[in-house]
This record gives C-alpha cells, sequence and structure tokens, in this order.
C-alpha cells in the first residue's frame, strides 16, 4: 500500500513540478475544440448536434498525447527498471501511476470541458452528464493507454503508434460517453450508459495493469 | 449465350457479387505473389552468398602455401 | 512435438515438402466449391443470388479468427516457452489475417447494400470486426517499429494476447446483442441451419481458403528464415574483414 501510494505521491509531485506538461494537454483540447467551428460552421444548431462527439473525441486524443510521460521519461532515466525489478506487485505499482495520470489529464480535462461545451452551445441538460461520463470514462483511458505505452516503450514513432493501437480499443468508452450525454439532451435516461461505462472500468482496473506489467517485463527482458 | 448473360448478371445483384468475387480474388492473389517474391529473393541471395563464401574459401585455400 | 521443430533446418524441409500439397489440394477445393457455389447451388428464397456473396464471405471471416487465434497461440508459445519459431509464425500470420479480414469487410458491406440497404452500420459484429482488423494492422506496425526484432516480436506477443478479448466478442455478438447482421448459422448448438447444397460449397471454400494460409504462412516463414540467415552471414563476413 505504501508503495503504491509513495509512487502516486511522486508522480503528483513530478507532474506539478513540470506544469507545462499538463498545461499542454489542456491547451491542446480546448485549440482542438475551437477549431471545429471554424471547420464545420458556427451556426449553433449543428454545434449543439455534434458537441457531445468533438468534446469526447478530443478528449480522447489529448489522453493519447499524454501517455509518453507515463513510462517512458522513467525509462529514460533509469528509475523504470528499478521500479520493475524492486516491486513485488508490478500491477499494483501501474495502477498507481495509472492513477497519478489520471489526476493529472482526465481530471483536467473533466474540468475544462463545460466551459467548451458552451462554446459548442450544448443544451442546458447535458452539462452534468458531460462532466459524469468524462470522469467515469477518462480512466479506463488512462488505463489502456498504460498498456499501450507498456508495448511501445522505445520503439520509433512510439507516440503515434501507442495512439494507433488503443484508440480502437477505446471505442467502446466512446460510444457509452457519448450515449450517456444524447439520452441526457434528449430527456432519456442515461443511466444504462453509466451503468455500461461503470462496467469498462470495472474490467480495466484489474485486466489493464496486469496487461501492462506484463508488457514492462517484455521490454526490460 | 443468354445462359451467360443470366450468369453474369446474377439475378440483377451481378453490381455486388463480381466485385465482392473480385476483391478476393485480387487480395489473395496479391498476398501470393508477394509472398512467393519474396521467398525467391531471399532464397536466392542466400545461395548467391553462401556461393561467394564456398569460392573465397576455396581461392584462400589454393592460395595458402 | 514442439521441440523437434525448433531447428530450423528441419523445420524448412518440413514445410518445403508439405507446401505443393496444401497448394494443390486448396486449388481443388476451390475449384470444386466455386464451381458448387457459383453454378451448381440455388439462390435462396429471399436474398436471391447475392447469398452467393456467402461463398467468399464467410469463409474470409472464418479465417479472420482462425488466422488470429493462431497468431495468439504462437505468440503464448513464444513467450512461455521461447520456441525460436513460434515468433516468426506469429508475425507472418498477421499480414495474412489482415488480408482476410479485409475480404470479410469488404465482401460483407457488397453483401449488404442490396440486402439491408446500407454499406455499413455500426452494429456490435461489424464494428468488433473492424476493431480486429486495426488489431492485426497495429501488430503489424508494433513489431516492425524496433530496431532490436526480438524486442518488436516480444511486443507483438504481448499485443496478440491482449486482443485475444476480442475474438468471443465476434463469435457472440450477434447472440448477445439484437443485430443487423444475422446470428450464426453454422457453428451454433444444434448443429447447421442451412441447406447441405448450401453447406457443402460453403464447408469447401472453408477448407481451401485454410489451405492457402497455411501454404502462405509456409512461404512467407521460409521466406524469413532465409533473410535472417542473410543478415547473419553478412554481420559475420563484415565481422571478419
Amino acid at each position: 500500500m505504501m508503495p503504491a501510494l509513495e509512487l502516486i505521491r511522486r508522480d503528483l509531485r513530478l507532474a506539478w513540478r513540470q506544469g507545462t506538461d499538463v498545461a499542454m494537454v489542456i491547451a491542446f483540447f480546448v485549440l482542438t475544440v475551437v477549431l471545429f467551428p471554424f471547420g464545420v460552421g458556427p451556426e449553433p444548431n449543428i454545434l449543439a448536434r455534434i458537441g457531445p462527439g468533438i468534446l469526447w473525441v478530443t478528449a480522447l486524443l489529448a489522453a493519447m498525447l499524454s501517455l509518453d510521460r507515463l513510462f517512458q521519461a522513467d525509462h529514460d532515466d533509469g528509475s523504470l527498471e528499478q521500479l520493475v525489478l524492486s516491486s513485488p506487485a508490478l500491477p499494483a505499482m501501474v495502477l498507481a501511476k495509472c492513477l497519478a495520470h489520471w489526476l493529472t489529464t482526465g481530471l483536467p480535462l473533466a474540468v475544462v470541458a463545460p466551459i467548451l461545451a458552451i462554446l459548442l452551445n450544448l443544451g442546458a441538460d447535458g452539462f452534468v452528464v458531460l462532466v459524469g461520463s468524462l470522469l467515469l470514462g477518462t480512466p479506463v483511458l488512462s488505463l489502456l493507454g498504460a498498456v499501450g505505452a507498456a508495448l511501445t516503450l522505445g520503439a520509433r514513432r512510439a507516440g503515434v503508434l501507442v495512439a494507433l493501437l488503443v484508440l480502437p480499443l477505446t471505442i467502446p468508452v466512446l460510444i457509452f460517453g457519448v450515449g450517456a450525454i444524447d439520452a441526457a439532451l434528449a430527456d432519456l435516461s442515461s443511466r444504462p450508459h453509466f451503468l455500461l461505462l461503470g462496467a469498462l472500468l470495472a474490467a480495466a482496473l484489474p485486466l489493464c495493469p496486469w496487461a501492462a506489467a506484463a508488457a514492462l517485463r517484455q521490454a526490460l527482458e | 449465350m443468354d445462359a451467360m448473360g443470366g450468369f453474369l448478371a446474377m439475378g440483377g445483384y451481378g453490381a455486388f457479387v463480381w466485385p465482392a468475387y473480385g476483391i478476393a480474388a485480387v487480395v489473395l492473389g496479391g498476398l501470393t505473389l508477394t509472398g512467393l517474391r519474396r521467398l525467391r529473393r531471399s532464397e536466392a541471395a542466400l545461395s548467391m552468398l553462401a556461393d561467394s563464401q564456398a569460392s573465397s574459401r576455396t581461392s584462400v585455400r589454393d592460395s595458402a602455401p | 512435438m514442439l521441440h523437434r521443430f525448433a531447428n530450423p533446418t528441419r523445420f524448412l524441409r518440413v514445410a518445403a515438402a508439405l507446401q505443393p500439397w496444401c497448394v494443390g489440394l486448396s486449388l481443388a477445393c476451390l475449384a470444386g466449391g466455386l464451381y458448387l457455389g457459383l453454378l451448381r447451388s440455388p439462390a435462396d428464397y429471399q436474398q436471391g443470388d447475392t447469398v452467393r456473396i456467402m461463398y467468399v464471405h464467410v469463409p474470409s471471416a472464418w479465417m479472420a479468427l482462425f488466422v488470429y487465434a493462431n497468431m495468439a497461440i504462437a505468440s503464448a508459445v513464444a513467450l512461455i516457452w521461447k520456441h525460436p519459431l513460434a515468433d516468426i509464425l506469429a508475425k507472418n500470420c498477421a499480414p495474412l489475417g489482415a488480408g482476410f479480414t479485409l475480404i470479410a469487410l469488404a465482401t460483407g458491406s457488397l453483401w449488404g447494400k442490396p440486402m439491408w440497404g446500407t454499406w455499413w452500420v455500426w452494429d456490435a459484429r461489424l464494428t468488433s470486426v473492424l476493431i480486429l482488423f486495426f488489431l492485426y494492422l497495429g501488430h503489424m506496425a508494433l513489431v516492425n517499429a524496433f530496431d532490436d526484432p526480438s524486442r518488436g516480436a516480444r511486443a507483438g506477443a504481448v499485443l496478440a494476447l491482449v486482443g485475444s478479448v476480442n475474438l468471443p466478442i465476434i463469435k457472440f455478438s450477434v447472440d448477445w446483442w439484437n443485430t443487423l447482421h444475422q446470428p450464426a448459422s453454422v457453428l451454433r448448438i444444434g448443429g447447421p441451419a442451412i441447406h447441405s447444397a448450401m453447406l457443402t460449397p460453403l464447408l469447401m471454400m472453408g477448407v481451401a481458403f485454410t489451405l492457402l494460409f497455411v501454404a502462405l504462412l509456409l512461404v512467407n516463414v521460409r521466406a524469413e528464415i532465409a533473410e535472417r540467415k542473410l543478415r547473419g552471414l553478412r554481420l559475420a563476413r563484415a565481422a571478419e574483414v
């Protein structure tokens, strides 16, 4: 328990010191969302219709961008090897790193999203569900991303490669996340979508750290 | 002749059935050709290299006192 | 049995002997299946002649799953027993699997347009097969993204095993969810649900595709073994100088 907490604290401290990393992910999120009105036209009805999809897809892409911070930086300075060799429960360590990653990526995205939703003329019913779906869905992105990041450790063009590997696996999260918001906007219950998002998180929590740990061990052989 | 026309028309669905078989043929044919070419190229290069190594070894032996 | 084929030379000998048989039998089944499927089998009561697309669509879909299963097993063998040929087998399964998946997706689309009225629909079966296609491409990209080929092979092996959760989803998606794609008619409890006049050419095409896959796999694995020998010889030569 203690080593895991220590790890989270260390990662958060590093992220705090390197504040620009987190800021860049948020900036990318904001910038990409802002591009859409220029691309599809500023008509409010169209933006409102595709708004949930835009917010979720860009959140997905922003989450992918920050994955190199997860393992690569530690691998470069040698601390990853230390971590793998010295941990009795590597999946727990991976889970700790995923939590730290989410706190510095998914959580800020969920906080910033409502502001961007105003720019996209999202209906009033959708705001709470938007934040809720992102809060429940972005941890799954961090977990799936950890598996991808571990697999591509040391690869050429690892940034693009990890996105290519992980994005197809995140499609169910995207479907249910947007589905929840659309349901709320149509005055229907978002509960089934949230339940499914919760199920995905429940499945990812034990499986992804284990798979990522296996990939890390293979990478450092 | 008319039977041939009927066969090609596939009950009006010819525009769907034949491209389907065509795509399958192109993809599988492509995989076969690239595979065979790869095998031929690598085995040829390997035998060339093995031959030149064998000949260089014999020439060294001949020139040795 | 596995360990007998750890020796590449022995494997190459067996592969070279096996290859012409696979090719010959495959061509024979292909000819028979095409003849029966295109000429002798009846048109469907509801679907008319479009049902003939089934004779390429279904076998290629079967192969898409079968090749992935092979790739996953080879990957497991490579990771657990470090069998030297398992890595090479897994790596060369991926392009073949991608090809079969592409055929399944394209022919399915061509079948769907006249039958369902749409080229594509985001139901569980089609979406999970599309994800399978991306998994194959991702595997190929991952294995080739490392300067050290054994590192690439290990990463690909882990990816293949992780992605195998997709296989049961594909197979049972038409049972679990209400999808546009029709439910299983051949591999199901209770036996096949289609007429033997259609089942026979379907199975012949399935056998033909399987044998073709084995033949192509042998061709590519032989080529890869030769390529690695080449690289080794060239490196040794450079070291001599």
